[in-house]
C-alpha cells in the first residue's frame, strides 16, 4: 500500500505520476540527501538513523562499500578506500601529482589525462567513485519515498569550473539520476535559511566544508537572489585543519614511522576527534597506542586556535577579495550564513564574526543546510509548487573567451556575469585566402593563453577564400543555467558553422582557480605590457606578410634594385626588433618600414587603379559615389 | 457522514500545517484517474469552497467536496511508517479493490 503525502492546493498528482525530487549535497567529507514531504523539508536518514553519508568508497574483493562501512576500512585497507574524492573531480593527472601527497591511495599511470585511482577492482576515476556515493543516496531516497525519483538538484561549490561541473553531471548520469539542475552550494544555503522571504539586503555565505572553502556575496532584491560575487579556495577545508593538527601530533610525539598509510590515517582520526571535542571542551587528551608508536598528550583550545588561525586568515583574505569584486563594504553585509561542518570550530565563528562585524547565522545544522536548500529548489523545479516563486541567479566564476593571434585571450563573457547568458562577438581572418579558423576556448582572467585554462578546441572549415579581414566569423558563447558552456562559430558570408559543447579537457592547467584569480591581480601590469607587445608583434607580422605577398606579385616590375635593398633593410630591422620585448622599438621599426615602402605603395595603387579603370571613363564612377553617399544618409535616418 | 483521523495522523497534519505557516486545514478527495479507477487526493487548504463539507476531528479541519464525500464517507486517515517510508494511509470501508500498489481503487 503506497503511503500518501500532503500536496499544495491543486498540486495533487494522479496515481503513479509522482513528482519526487530530492536535493543532494555531494560533499568532500560527507554527503546528504534531502526532500520536501507534506510541505516539510528534511534530510533523509539511513536505516540506522544517520543523516550524513561519509563520502568514502571502499573497493572490496566482491563488493563496493559506501559511507560508514567504507570508512571502517580506511585504517585496515587504506589503499582501496577512497576519501575526499571530490577534490579530484574534473582535475587532471598533473593537478594531483603536485599536491595532496597526504592521500594514502595511489594513482595509476595512464595515457588518459583523467587520473585514475588504483584499487583491487581495477582503476577507477573520480567520476565513478562519486557515482557510487550518489547511487547510495538515490537508493536511500527511493526506499524512503516509496517510488523512483523524477529528479535531483545536486549542489556544487560556486568555484567549480566547467570541467568540475561536467564531471559532477557525469557522475549523476552514471548513478542514473536525472539532474534537474546543478546549484551553487552557498545559494542553496541562503534558500535553506529562508532568506528569500526576509528583508532585502546583502548576504554573505561562508562555507567551510571538509575540502573546499566558498565565500559568496548575494544580494536579495524583491525575493530574488542575485549572486554578486563568489570567491574561495577549492583546496582548503576541514581536511587541512586535521592535517595541521596531525603534523603537530607527529612533531610532539616524535613519530618517524609516518610513511605507513594506516598509521598516518590513525593519527589523522585522532586529530579530527580532538578538533571536534574542542568545540565543547577547553582541552582534550590524545591517546595514541599503535604498533608504529604510542603517544599520550593533550591539546587545549589556545593551541588549537594558534594552529588554525593561519588557515582561517586565508579564508578571510578570500572574503575580502569577494567583497571587492562585489564592490560591497563590510558594513553593507546584513547577514552572514555559516555552512559546512568546519564552521562548528569556535575559532572560525569568532574570526568570521569579527571580520564581518556581525553575529553569523548558525541555527540550522551547518552540515544539513546545503542539502536542505537544494531540496527546496528541487521541489520547485519538479513542479510541486503552485507558482515558481524562487528565481535563482548564479554567476560564472571565471571569464570565458577565445584565443586570438599572438596567443592572446579575447574575453567574451566576463566573470561574475549572471547566467544563463549568451554573448556573441565577430572575428575575422588574418591571412589572404584563409579558409579555416581554429577556435580555442579558454577560461581565466589572464591576458595570455598560456596562463588560462584550456576548455576546448574546434575548427571552422571550408568557408570561401577572401582577403584578410573580409570574412566575418561570429563566435557565440552560451552558458546554461547549470553553468555549462556551448560555443558556436559561423562565417556569416557563407553561413558555414561549427559548434562544440564544452567537453572540458581535464587538467590542462596546474593552476587552481584561486591562484588564477590572484595571479590576474598580481600580474595585471605585466599582462598589460605583454598584451601590447604581442599586439605590436602581430601587427609587425601582418605588415611583413602583406609586404612579402606584394613583392612576390609585382616587386620585380615596380621596384629598382636600390629600393628593393632599402625595403629589405627596413624589413630586416623589423624582423630583428619584433623578437625583442621593446614595444616602442617595434612600433618605430614598423613606421620605418612603412616609410621605406611609401613610394612602392603609391606606385602599386596607381597601377591597380589603372588596371581597374581600363576601358571605363571617370564619369562612370562619379554617380555611383553619390549614390553611396545617399545610401549612407538613409541609413542614418533609420 | 463523517471522516476521522487517527491520533498520529492528526499530530502530523498539525505539525505540517504549523511548519507551512498558513492554511486552514486538510483536503481529502478523489480523482477519477489511475489504473484502478480512482485516486486519493490529499492537499493543504488555503480557501474553503462553497461546495465543500467541513469536518473537525482531533483538532484538525478536514475539508471534502460533496462529490468526493460519496466515495470517502466513513474513511479513517492514518499515518504510518513502513521501513524508511512514511506517510498517510486511507482506511476506506467503501474501497472494494485497489490496484497492486494501492494508489488507486474502486468502490
Amino acid at each position: 500500500m503506497a503511503l500518501i503525502q500532503i500536496a499544495e492546493p491543486g498540486q495533487s498528482t494522479t496515481a503513479h505520476q509522482h513528482r519526487l525530487a530530492v536535493g543532494i549535497d555531494l560533499g568532500t567529507t560527507n554527503s546528504l540527501v534531502a526532500t520536501v514531504r507534506s510541505g516539510e523539508v528534511d534530510t533523509l536518514p539511513d536505516v540506522d538513523g544517520s543523516h550524513l553519508l561519509p563520502s568514502v568508497v571502499h573497493y572490496g574483493k566482491d563488493e563496493v562499500h559506501v559511507g560508514l562501512t567504507a570508512q571502517q576500512y580506511s585504517v585496515s585497507d587504506p589503499w582501496n578506500t577512497i576519501v575526499s574524492v571530490k577534490r579530484f573531480m574534473g582535475r587532471g593527472a598533473d593537478d594531483i601529482s603536485a599536491k595532496d601527497e597526504h592521500y594514502s591511495y595511489s594513482f595509476a599511470e595512464t595515457d588518459s589525462s583523467v587520473p585514475r585511482i588504483k584499487t583491487r577492482s581495477g582503476d577507477v576515476s573520480a567520476v565513478e567513485v562519486s557515482a557510487e556515493i550518489l547511487k547510495n543516496l538515490k537508493q536511500r531516497a527511493v526506499k524512503t519515498l516509496g517510488d523512483d525519483l523524477s529528479g535531483a538538484v545536486i549542489t556544487v561549490p560556486a568555484y567549480f569550473d566547467d570541467a568540475q561541473r561536467q564531471a559532477t553531471k557525469d557522475a549523476a548520469r552514471l548513478a542514473e539520476i536525472n539532474v534537474l539542475r546543478l546549484l551553487n552550494e552557498p545559494t542553496a544555503a541562503a534558500v535553506a535559511y529562508g532568506l528569500d522571504t526576509g528583508n532585502e539586503g546583502v548576504i554573505a555565505v561562508y562555507d567551510l566544508g571538509g575540502g573546499t572553502f566558498d565565500i559568496s556575496i548575494l544580494r536579495l532584491n524583491k525575493g530574488v537572489f542575485e549572486v554578486l560575487a563568489t570567491g574561495g579556495n577549492s583546496s582548503l577545508g576541514g581536511d587541512d585543519f586535521d592535517f595541521v593538527i596531525t603534523q603537530w601530533i607527529i612533531e610532539q610525539a616524535g613519530f618517524s614511522n609516518i610513511d605507513d598509510p594506516a598509521f598516518s590515517r590513525l593519527i589523522m582520526q585522532h586529530a579530527r576527534s580532538a578538533k571536534e571535542a574542542l568545540a565543547e571542551h577547553d582541552a582534550v587528551s590524545i591517546n595514541i597506542d599503535a604498533e608504529n608508536g604510542s603517544w599520550q598528550g593533550s591539546l587545549d583550545r589556545d593551541k588549537l586556535n594558534e594552529l588554525l588561525t593561519p588557515l582561517v586568515k586565508k579564508t578571510l583574505m578570500s572574503c575580502r577579495r569577494a567583497l571587492r569584486d562585489a564592490d560591497i563594504d563590510i558594513e553593507e553585509i546584513r547577514e552572514v550564513v555559516m555552512v559546512g561542518g568546519s564552521t562548528r570550530t569556535l575559532i572560525v565563528r569568532e574570526m568570521v564574526a569579527e571580520f564581518f562585524q556581525c553575529e553569523p547565522l548558525t541555527s540550522i545544522d551547518p552540515d544539513k543546510v546545503v542539502a536542505t536548500g537544494a531540496a527546496l529548489q528541487a521541489d520547485v523545479l519538479a513542479g510541486n509548487k503552485p507558482d515558481d516563486e524562487m528565481l535563482l541567479l548564479d554567476v560564472i566564476p571565471l571569464s570565458l573567451g577565445i584565443e586570438t593571434m599572438g596567443g592572446l585571450v579575447e574575453k567574451i563573457i566576463h566573470r561574475n556575469t549572471a547566467i544563463p547568458v549568451a554573448k556573441a562577438q565577430e572575428f575575422t581572418t588574418y591571412k589572404d585566402g584563409q579558409t579555416a579558423m581554429a577556435v580555442h576556448v579558454l577560461q581565466g582572467e589572464r591576458e595570455l593563453v598560456s596562463d588560462c585554462r584550456s576548455l576546448a578546441r574546434f575548427e571552422l572549415r571550408g568557408f570561401p577564400p577572401q582577403v584578410a579581414g573580409a570574412a566575418r566569423i561570429r563566435v557565440t558563447f552560451q552558458v546554461d543555467a547549470d553553468g555549462l558552456l556551448i560555443v558556436s562559430a559561423q562565417e556569416e558570408n557563407s553561413g558555414i558553422e561549427a559548434s562544440v559543447d564544452v567537453k572540458p579537457s581535464y587538467g590542462l592547467s596546474d593552476n587552481e582557480i584561486e591562484t588564477m584569480l590572484r595571479d590576474s591581480i598580481e600580474h595585471a601590469e605585466d599582462d598589460m605590457h605583454t598584451r601590447t607587445l604581442r599586439e605590436q608583434q602581430v601587427e609587425a607580422d601582418r605588415v611583413i606578410e602583406a609586404l612579402d605577398s606584394a613583392i612576390a606579385s609585382d616587386g620585380d616590375q615596380l621596384l629598382s634594385e636600390d629600393e628593393t635593398e632599402q625595403i629589405n633593410k627596413a624589413r630586416q630591422v623589423l624582423v630583428e626588433t619584433k623578437s625583442g620585448s621593446d614595444v616602442d622599438a617595434i612600433e618605430q621599426a614598423i613606421k620605418q618600414l612603412e616609410v621605406a615602402c611609401e613610394a612602392y605603395v603609391a606606385r602599386r595603387m596607381n597601377t591597380n587603379i589603372k588596371t581597374a579603370m581600363q576601358g571605363h571613363s571617370i564619369e562612370e564612377y562619379a554617380p555611383e559615389q553619390s549614390l553611396d553617399a545617399k545610401a549612407a544618409e538613409a541609413k542614418v535616418e533609420e | 457522514m463523517a471522516i476521522t483521523l487517527t491520533e498520529p495522523a492528526a499530530d502530523r497534519v498539525k505539525a505540517f500545517l504549523d511548519n507551512r505557516g498558513k492554511g486552514v486545514g486538510l483536503r481529502l478527495g478523489v480523482k477519477t484517474m489511475g489504473c484502478s479507477g480512482m485516486a486519493y487526493v490529499l492537499e493543504f487548504v488555503d480557501e474553503i469552497n462553497p461546495e465543500d463539507e467541513v469536518f473537525e476531528d482531533a483538532g484538525v479541519k478536514v475539508i471534502v467536496d460533496k462529490k468526493s464525500l460519496v466515495y470517502l464517507d466513513g474513511t479513517e486517515l492514518d499515518y504510518t511508517k513502513e521501513g524508511l517510508n512514511e506517510g498517510f494511509k486511507f482506511n476506506n470501508p467503501k474501497e472494494k479493490a485497489a490496484c497492486g500498489c494501492g494508489e488507486s481503487f474502486t468502490v
